[in-house]
């Protein structure tokens, strides 16, 4: 296979180097490294970043493919610097059998933009009454390892504790959406201040955080590991603190527009700004950064979230909950978490690459930018400013709340495996 | 006055005071022989009522006709709306037909301000209730009831509520009444106070210009008006309150209780009255009470907020919808 030499690239924001890549693997990482051979990117000054690893992405095939299929959505994945995501499972059929899952994963290997790691529902039709088959999809060809029923929370506390414990015979983890379905019946936005204002369902913080506080004191007792999806308020940051500090195997992570959107936006009734868990207040923004900062929230994931248009060109109430966030999720988490100081680059290779690939036992990905490591590698150019065009993403779905918005950053190059997916902005 | 009338926060308290004033006019040419203005003449209103509201469409229409507007009257029931047709082609199915203002009732929160700022659609749009958000000709209504009982039909013209008392009972939460009763009394200077069990009272209502009270005796004697919302016995099997009586005996207005209000105080009701529940048939029927006067000054209020943001000749008024602009 060809050789690839990237050249002056500040490898996880540090002094520049050059990346050798020979073949599917990194050969070498030095300064001065010889071209001879190879394709010479010149970095530049950008950010190299191993591959990004999404653990909470919406694919929608099996069916609802007018909103995106594996194709687009990995092509999205790889315009956004991602190199691996995991599918969530609340498809039509519900991928709560090991041949859904098999199809996801095999769809995810013919696209060749970036790996796909099917996610296994954890109930039979994401209902919440009945395991589906874990053991099963674990030793599918797609061999599931993270178990969600997001989209609906695991509301059943017998239910829950089970599936925690059935997953640890192989090393699983379920995911949970934290969503009390009592509290938040009819609900359509955070409950507060402008909630009341504009008659719109408040969907009360206590409804996830009740859920988390719940599900990690189930976990410290059955001994097994939880993983919070998509946390939206300070108060879970609380308890997600609380847990760790006790010792309790919880993981946690939050979506790009969490760290940056709140409920104020919802004035305009656009339901581009509607989605689960719905945008929160300022502090709790406030809190969600320094959370990720300081390492209580572990990850950020997208909840890439694609919707036709349609389902958002209506009244609020009738609208999907749900945004993009493939190719605008990097630009954003330099916004408010790298340019407000509160992470470098490396946290932001962590918390986007290490550690969900670690949560999600993804191999091969998350890995340094070492010599002998796969070359899963993404370039970032940090100097970038611009708006965000929906015309312009991979996505079938343009359900963005950024649209119009000026983000700093941009995706140039990503690499899977030592093969090219993008090269200057533009897929393969 | 805006192009729309969405919510009753977007009035200054000129424009209110000016559709009160104008309301005032429009009340006269029900004294006429002949009730009707040559005003909207060759202009096309749609009622718009995706909710069963019999009362508040009849009233619009009823505004509308005395302005001598054509008016087409769409209810969602039986239309293309129950096979699953969007807002957004609903109202644009609408317009093509050449309509000037689209009166919308819908149920859920937004709708009239999605119809307004989305690019749907050109035509000037009245909010006419949409969900638990927003009624705001009822809130101009009651405002100009208050202003004819408690200052004086002649004596109120150009006038606000400055420092009246008024005193909202009931279903806060599920009510649009309420927040638009709540906005509009602000903008007019009246000091509003909010009286319900604290089930029915949103989470961030303390940051709403107004004090909130659990108990309606203490209330009662610091009132000039006592308004009445109307409580859906339903509420009660989502366990908002116990029972119909004991919401009865803790929030109803009963004869005893309206004996604790100052002589000049009036009782109003929005309507339709659950009597027995909120309020006992001694006081719905006492000439205290002004829920029929209500229904009256909102044929007023109708016309004149028709007329300024059709027909006015108030600057602001720059509706013109013509199609060669397109």
């Amino acid at each position: 296979m060809s050789k690839i030499l990237i050249r002056g690239a500040k490898v996880l924001g540090g002094e520049p180097q050059d990346v050798l890549i020979d073949g599917a693997t990194i050969a070498e990482v030095g300064t001065g490294l010889s071209a001879d051979g190879a394709e010479v990117v010149e970095a530049g000054g950008k950010v190299l970043l191993p591959g990004l690893v999404d653990l909470h992405t919406h694919l929608r095939e099996p069916g609802r493919e007018d909103s995106e299929t594996v194709l687009t959505g990995t092509r999205a994945a790889a315009s956004g610097g991602y190199t691996n995501v995991f599918a969530m499972a609340n498809t039509f059929p519900v991928a709560d059998t090991a041949g859904v899952v098999e199809q996801v994963w095999r769809l995810g290997r013919e696209s060749g933009y970036c790996d796909v790691q099917p996610i296994g529902a954890v109930t039979v039709g994401l209902e919440g009454a009945k395991l589906a088959e874990l053991g099963a999809m674990h030793e599918s060809a797609a061999g599931v390892t993270v178990f969600s029923d997001d989209g609906k929370c695991v509301h059943d506390a017998v239910i829950m504790r089970r599936a925690l414990e059935y997953v640890k015979a192989f090393d699983g983890v379920v995911a949970q959406h934290a969503q009390e379905p009592r509290l938040t019946e009819g609900a359509q936005m955070n409950e507060g201040v402008v909630s009341a204002e504009l008659g719109l369902g408040g969907w009360p913080a206590v409804a996830e955080e009740s859920v988390i506080a719940r599900d990690v004191l189930l976990a410290e007792h059955v001994g097994s590991r939880v993983h919070i999806c998509h946390l939206s308020t300070a108060g879970s940051v609380e308890i997600v603190r609380w847990a760790k500090s006790r010792g309790i195997d919880v993981t946690a992570e939050v979506t790009p527009h969490h760290l940056l959107l709140t409920d104020e936006l919802v004035r305009s009734y656009n339901p581009v700004y509607k989605v689960n868990p719905p945008l929160r207040t300022e502090r709790d923004v406030l809190a969600l950064r320094e959370a990720l900062a300081d390492g209580t929230i572990d990850i950020v994931a997208t909840d890439h979230a694609p919707h036709p248009h349609e389902d958002k060109d209506c009244e609020w109430a009738a609208a999907a909950m749900g945004m993009v966030g493939l190719e605008t999720a990097l630009s954003v988490v330099q916004e408010t978490m790298v340019e407000t100081g509160l992470l470098d680059w490396a946290g932001v290779a962590d918390r986007m690459s290490v550690k969900p690939a670690r949560i999600g036992q993804a191999t091969g990905h998350g890995r340094p930018v070492s010599a002998g490591e796969p070359a899963n590698l993404t370039l970032v150019d940090t100097e970038y400013r611009g708006r965000v065009d929906p015309a312009g993403f991979a996505s079938r779905s343009r359900n963005t709340p950024y649209e119009g918005r000026e983000l700093p950053g941009r995706v140039t190059h990503t690499w899977l495996r030592g093969k090219a997916t993008l090269v200057d902005g533009k897929l393969t | 006055m805006q192009r729309h009338l969405i919510s009753a926060a977007d009035l200054t308290r000129d424009d209110a005071v000016l559709i009160l004033d104008t309301a005032e006019e429009m009340a006269r040419v029900a004294d006429r022989p002949i009730k009707k203005l040559p005003t909207l003449r060759g202009r096309t209103v749609v009622n718009l009522f995706f909710e069963d509201s019999t009362r508040t469409r009849i009233s619009f229409e009823a505004a509308e006709k005395r302005l001598s507007a054509d008016v087409i009257n769409f209810t969602a029931k039986g239309s293309s709306v129950s096979k699953g047709e969007s807002l957004k082609d609903t109202a644009q199915t609408l317009e093509a037909m050449g309509v000037d203002a689209v009166v919308i009732r819908h149920g859920a929160s937004g709708a009239p301000y999605r119809l307004a700022t989305s690019g749907w659609i050109d035509a000037a749009v009245v909010n006419a209730g949409d969900g638990t958000h927003q009624h705001p000709t009822q809130a101009l209504l009651d405002a100009f009831t208050m202003r004819r009982r408690l200052v004086g039909r002649d004596a109120g013209l150009g006038k606000d509520l400055d420092g009246r008392r008024i005193t909202l009972v009931g279903d806060i939460l599920h009510s649009r009444v309420a927040r638009s009763n709540v906005d509009l009394l602000h903008t007019l200077g009246a000091e509003v106070t909010l009286v319900a069990p604290p089930t029915l009272l949103p989470v961030g209502v303390e940051t709403w210009p107004c004090e909130v009270s659990y108990d309606l005796d203490s209330t009662l004697p610091k009132s000039d008006a006592v308004m009445l919302l109307r409580v859906q016995r339903e509420r009660m099997n989502a366990a908002f309150f116990p029972t119909e009586r004991e919401y009865s005996r803790r929030y109803g207005l009963d004869g005893e209780r309206m004996a604790k209000m100052p002589d000049h105080a009036i009782v109003m009701h929005p309507g339709p009255m659950v009597r027995g529940m909120e309020i006992t048939a001694e006081v719905a029927d006492s000439d205290r009470c002004t829920a029929v006067e209500q229904v009256t000054n909102g044929v007023s209020i109708r016309m004149a907020v028709l007329y300024l943001l059709l027909g006015g000749n108030e600057p602001a008024v720059t509706h013109a919808r013509t199609s060669e602009e397109k």
